[in-house]
């Protein structure tokens, strides 16, 4: 119940936040512009249409939950709204996890807006809908949620300008670390061997989140595949509440 | 009378600065608040008391100490639904309209959407803010502001309340009705707890006050207690005198064209200045004895603190 407070009003907040409208704007931009790129290119038009609309959907909806994300904890204790919140009977985990589901409802609203565009211009270029791209969307959202918990974890110590490059660092090594799975074959074993592998095995891997490719191209997925990613998803989004609950129980508010 | 409020011994300290230095806030605050009274809690800025408030309301951890609210250590839950916390300069989500807010706030006690709606109308209300009810908090002044945190200090009918500078940002008519409204509480049965460097707020309302210096409690009790009821000496206007005559009856303090105020210190000297006023056939135009004020006594604690 207070939770749920405490989301809506984070909702409240996100969604009379103009850099949301910005964000979304250029998203709608960016989606329409696919079908023109569609009629410059040769070959395939409708996998480019869908290529770039999902990483359309994913890049921008990554920048809103960075860019709201981070500002959310740290604008209560800037602005010493806090104060008056915490000496009310909640408690500071249920803080945290309303501003974490309010500002997750912000973007399932924002993703649910931008994929009826995507599909919407889809449908108007094949005349039909392939249910798939639901799913491959269904997975950006997943990775948003985790990444809404990491600017949430950087935010509760941090300011919004570093917390938001902590939490874009976190996003470009997540889609990179893949890379250290051939470092790993192409390196003697050893220690650097080693290391390398303890760090793949640290590093998140936000490409369990990605299945554009597999979607936009039509090549089959065993469904273990999405079974494991949601898994990966909602157990790293735990981990990293956790850690941020714990950091956040012992801050003084000066 | 049972304390509603305990603290005792209370520390803390900041570390501050690139290169960590500790700064020790609070030395060992103690003090008591019983049930159903007005206590002011008195100090020059930055002598501890929003420090001192925060660790109460378990927004900063003490370093050592004990806090006792209505007879239970540390804060929980359950304490927190009987408090009430107007912070100093205060700030509130302001894309939130003042209805807005307070219903936000009321959601937090969980009441009733009836309840909601009558609690929320009557503390408008009861803060003049009637008209604002509907507009974003962002095109508050800072007087409207505290007035909105007044009532969202009071959403949940608290037993005890925290006000930290509360009459700051007010104007002198905000000021009056709001003295009135904490004296209201009171009658209803309410504690207050009112920190304040503004003696003169203090002084009309409050029943004991703590008066806290460099992160230490120099002294507590009952106003009367503190401040003795002598006179010390006695103000008076004249005119129509030679200012020559004047000397060995008191020291002149200002000149204002033919009016000459007079510092009295012996109770005597009043009587012979009568006589003299009345020989010479001129005026007076006040006589004013001025007892011991906090003001004083503060000044003096603050010196030697």
């Amino acid at each position: 119940m207070k939770i749920r407070a405490i989301a809506l009003n984070t909702f409240k907040e996100a969604i009379r936040d103009r850099i949301l409208y910005l964000l979304f704007f250029f998203a709608a931009v960016s989606l329409a512009f696919s079908r023109l790129l569609a009629v410059l290119t040769v070959g395939d038009r409708v996998k480019i249409i869908k290529d770039v609309g999902l990483a359309s959907i994913s890049v921008f909806g990554v920048l809103m939950a960075i860019l709201i994300g981070t500002g959310l904890v740290y604008k209560e204790i800037d602005k010493k709204t806090i104060y008056t919140l915490l000496a009310k009977p909640i408690r500071r985990w249920q803080f945290l996890l309303g501003k974490f589901f309010g500002l997750a409802l912000t973007l399932f609203v924002m993703i649910l807006a931008m994929g009826i565009i995507f599909l919407a211009i889809v449908l108007l270029h094949t005349g039909k809908l392939d249910g798939r791209l639901l799913l491959a969307i269904l997975f950006i959202f997943l990775e948003l949620i985790l990444i809404t918990a990491v600017a949430i974890l950087f935010s509760c110590f941090s300011t919004p300008i570093l917390s938001s490059i902590f939490s874009l660092s976190f996003y470009l090594i997540g889609h990179l670390s893949w890379g250290l799975e051939t470092l790993i074959l192409r390196t003697r074993s050893g220690t650097a061997r080693a290391a390398i592998r303890g760090l793949s095995a640290i590093l998140p891997d936000l490409e369990n989140f990605n299945f554009k490719t597999e979607v936009v191209h039509g090549l089959v997925v065993d469904p273990k595949f999405y079974l494991f990613s949601a898994l990966y998803g909602l157990v790293y989004t735990i981990f990293i509440l956790t850690l941020a609950v714990l950091i956040f129980k012992k801050r003084d508010f000066v | 009378m049972a304390a509603v409020l305990e603290i005792d011994n209370l520390h803390k300290a900041f570390t501050v600065g690139f290169i960590p230095k500790k700064r020790e806030i609070l030395k060992g605050v103690s003090l008591a608040v019983a049930a159903g009274e007005i206590f002011g809690y008195l100090g020059p800025n930055g002598a501890g008391k929003t420090t001192t408030l925060k660790c109460v309301l378990g927004l900063i951890f003490p370093d050592r100490g004990k806090i006792e609210l209505f007879g239970h250590p540390s804060l929980s839950a359950k304490g927190k639904e009987r408090l009430g916390y107007l912070p100093e300069n205060p700030y509130f989500y302001d894309y939130l309209t003042a209805a807005e807010f307070l219903n936000f706030y009321a959601q937090l006690f969980g009441l009733k959407k009836k309840e909601k709606h009558d609690k929320i109308a009557g503390l408008l209300r009861l803060v003049g803010m009637e008209k604002a009810r509907d507009l974003q908090l962002r095109k508050f002044s800072r007087g409207m502001l505290q007035r909105v945190g007044l009532a969202q200090a009071l959403i949940n009918d608290p037993d005890l309340l925290f006000l930290d500078e509360p009459l700051g940002g007010l104007d002198p008519l905000g000021r009056k009705e709001l003295r009135d409204i904490i004296v209201r509480l009171k009658q209803e049965g309410k504690t207050i707890f009112l920190s304040s460097h503004i003696l003169q707020d203090i002084e009309m309302i409050c029943d004991r006050v703590a008066i806290i210096v460099g992160g230490r409690v120099i002294s507590q009790g009952a106003l009367q207690s503190l401040i003795s009821e002598k006179v010390l000496f006695t103000e008076v206007t004249v005119s129509g005198l030679d200012p020559a005559d004047l000397v060995d009856l008191g020291e002149p303090v200002s000149t204002a064209g033919e009016r000459i105020l007079l510092k009295v210190l012996q109770e005597d000297n009043i009587d012979n200045l009568m006589a003299l006023v009345q020989q010479r056939k001129g005026r007076i135009h006040s006589l004013v004895p001025r007892t011991e004020t906090l003001e004083d006594i503060f000044v003096e604690m603050v010196k030697h603190g």
